[in-house]
């Protein structure tokens, strides 16, 4: 008798543990659960996230006109030392909050190409995926045009063309970045666009607008995520990049371009000053990198388990 | 074969028909009139009209599109509106310095990044493989013109071996060419590894391994031969950021090639200059994307078959 219980309890756990084993986990909660075996993915997004909130809440123990922006010349080239971590600039300007605040303008640059060009890219990857033939023809044929051009000389061109401010430099990196991220969109939509869910959809009547934004995207997205990644790490080069040719932002604003294009003048006697907004790009970049890969392996449906 | 080549030889044509609307409509949009440009805020009106006239600026856009293309393809990219000297003589001086430097850190990161690769992939997971990765990982995320800055430190400032600034022999050339190089190499070598990992597990592999060929003409002969064809396309691809690393280095060491003609153009609005730097090095990097295109179909066996004539295709059968 008590056996018998036993096992039927034995049995309902089982099966209970079987249910749950079965439950369809949503697809966002598998990425993160293999995400999270990826120990150099969380390092990545460690990274960044500290980063992150170094850069944001800078606020709150340091002014920004006070110590990255005003000038103090009885300050000048003070070597790294306890009052200034990182030395002074030749303005007398503490290195660490100009590195911290020029953090700023590479994330919100970062965020705001990948706004720019992801919306762009999903519209025409998606309308060359959704209507084929000629549209598609046509669509990809412009956007080979674009790639003709190598990345940076496009935003330098439309640097040159439209001026250098905040708005127009996101404008630039967004632009640039448009071929490649409608490229991948085109891709990931088009393994989707024959599945049935979406003959069903059509079946029902629905909209194209409503198929592509509220069927296609969300499925294809898992792509498209990895690729903004990687599009955030490369704007954060780009944008240091034109910087420093001085076509960026420029002075008195911290970027990390801009202060290396200044280190680099006294790279002989001061090199110190090259050294930080250096390893602030690096470690950007290499935490959204390693973001990046371990989502593309987590996302990978032939590396599951 | 022949076909394909002529094939792909067209098919750049309307791409580089397409740049040079691309690129002529954006520094369309650059405000300021040319004609003040070149005549300064003194001039009096009937001058500016006439030169504006005279310079064909009144025409609507495509007209003057067209006749940029039509003169163009005559070698006249226009005249500097500051020097007054035509762009293409001054382009010509520029552009050998770009290119050497792109071309000379392509066959760098070529023959470092692919032996290292294949190193790697044959010892997966050990420590040659992690340092390799790691070391790769470290080479994408470090912007050129930095990787520049940190070489000239530590081998012209610290170590005194190699110059930091300016042309005058090969000796200048090698820290800018390792500088450009990091990006290239570090896709190659992580493109070779990754490819080298999948030829290495195939059958035929195996099958040479059994039949008793040595390790090295497995690898050599038999894994990276196949493994090479992903590798090649990647290498159009990286020249083009490649040139762009170009551009931005030579900022570093003060290179007088086309990065710096461009900036000085910008900085001056000199419009014609700055739309024929910008599309020599877009053409630059359409051809060579085009040459390893071509190169990809005679290492590869299966395109190589698919495009033969159907006269040689008879002989065969």
């Amino acid at each position: 008798m008590t056996t018998g219980s036993g096992t039927a309890a034995v049995g309902r756990v089982a099966a209970a543990k079987k249910i749950r084993q079965y439950k369809k986990k949503s697809q966002m909660r598998t990425i993160w659960l293999r995400l999270k075996k990826n120990r150099l993915a969380m390092l990545g997004l460690v990274l960044f996230a500290a980063m992150a909130i170094v850069v944001l809440s800078a606020d709150l123990f340091m002014d920004y006109e006070e110590d990255a922006v005003a000038q103090n010349l009885s300050m000048r080239f003070r070597p790294p030392s306890g009052e200034h971590l990182l030395g002074t600039d030749q303005f007398g300007r503490d290195v660490l909050a100009r590195v911290i605040y020029g953090g700023r303008i590479s994330l919100f640059v970062g965020m705001a190409t990948i706004c720019v060009s992801l919306t762009a890219g999903a519209i025409i990857g998606a309308s060359a995926a959704y209507y084929g033939g000629r549209v598609d023809n046509i669509l990809m044929r412009i956007m080979d045009v674009f790639l003709a051009v190598p990345n940076i000389l496009m935003a330098i061109t439309l640097v040159a063309a439209l001026g250098t401010s905040l708005f127009n430099l996101v404008l630039a990196m967004g632009i640039s970045q448009i071929p490649r991220m409608s490229r991948i969109v085109r891709s990931s939509v088009l393994g989707i666009i024959g599945q049935e869910y979406i003959e069903a959809a059509r079946a029902c009547g629905t909209g194209d607008a409503r198929i592509i934004f509220r069927h296609i995207l969300p499925n294809a997205m898992g792509p498209i995520l990895v690729q903004a990644t990687q599009t955030v790490a490369r704007s954060v080069i780009t944008i240091a990049s034109l910087s420093f040719i001085g076509l960026g932002i420029s002075e008195p604003t911290p970027e990390w371009g801009s202060m290396l294009s200044e280190a680099k003048g006294q790279l002989r006697y001061r090199p110190y000053l090259a050294v930080a907004p250096g390893v602030a790009i690096v470690m950007a970049v290499m935490s959204l990198t390693l973001l990046g890969d371990g989502l593309r392996d987590a996302m990978d449906p032939r590396l599951k388990n | 074969m022949f076909r394909y080549i002529v094939k792909r030889l067209l098919m750049i044509f309307p791409v580089i028909l397409g740049v040079t609307f691309l690129i002529f409509s954006i520094m369309n949009l650059t405000p300021g009139d040319p004609a003040i440009m070149i005549l300064g805020e003194g001039a009096r009106p009937e001058q500016y009209e006439a030169l504006r006239e005279e310079m064909g600026l009144n025409d609507p856009f495509l007209v003057r599109y067209a006749r940029y293309v039509g003169d163009a393809a005559r070698g006249d990219f226009g005249r500097s509106y500051r020097t007054n000297i035509p762009v293409f003589q001054e382009i010509a001086t520029r552009v050998p310095y770009t290119l050497n430097l792109a071309v000379t850190s392509t066959l760098i990161a070529i023959v470092l990044g692919l032996p290292i690769g294949v190193l790697s992939a044959v010892r997966q997971y050990t420590i040659v493989d992690n340092v390799t990765l790691g070391a790769s990982l470290l080479l994408t995320s470090m912007p050129a013109f930095w990787f520049a800055m940190m070489l000239i430190l530590l081998f012209s400032l610290k170590l005194r071996l190699l110059p930091s600034l300016g042309v005058d022999s090969w000796r200048h050339l090698i820290l800018p060419a390792i500088a450009t190089s990091a990006h290239t190499m570090a896709s190659l070598l992580r493109m070779t590894r990754s490819t080298m990992l999948e030829v290495i597990r195939q059958d035929y592999i195996r099958t040479a391994r059994a039949k008793g060929a040595k390790e090295s003409r497995v690898i050599f002969g038999h894994a990276l031969r196949n493994a090479l064809l992903p590798v090649v396309t990647i290498i159009g691809v990286n020249f083009g950021i490649a040139l762009g690393g170009a551009i931005v280095v030579e900022q570093v060491f003060a290179i007088p090639g086309l990065g710096q003609l461009m900036i000085n153009a910008i900085r001056a609005k000199d419009t014609p200059m700055v739309i024929a730097a910008v599309l020599f090095a877009a053409i630059i990097a359409s051809v060579v994307n085009l040459v390893v295109d071509i190169v990809y179909v005679y290492i590869d066996p299966r395109l190589k078959s698919k495009y033969v004539t159907r006269k040689a295709k008879k002989v065969t059968v």
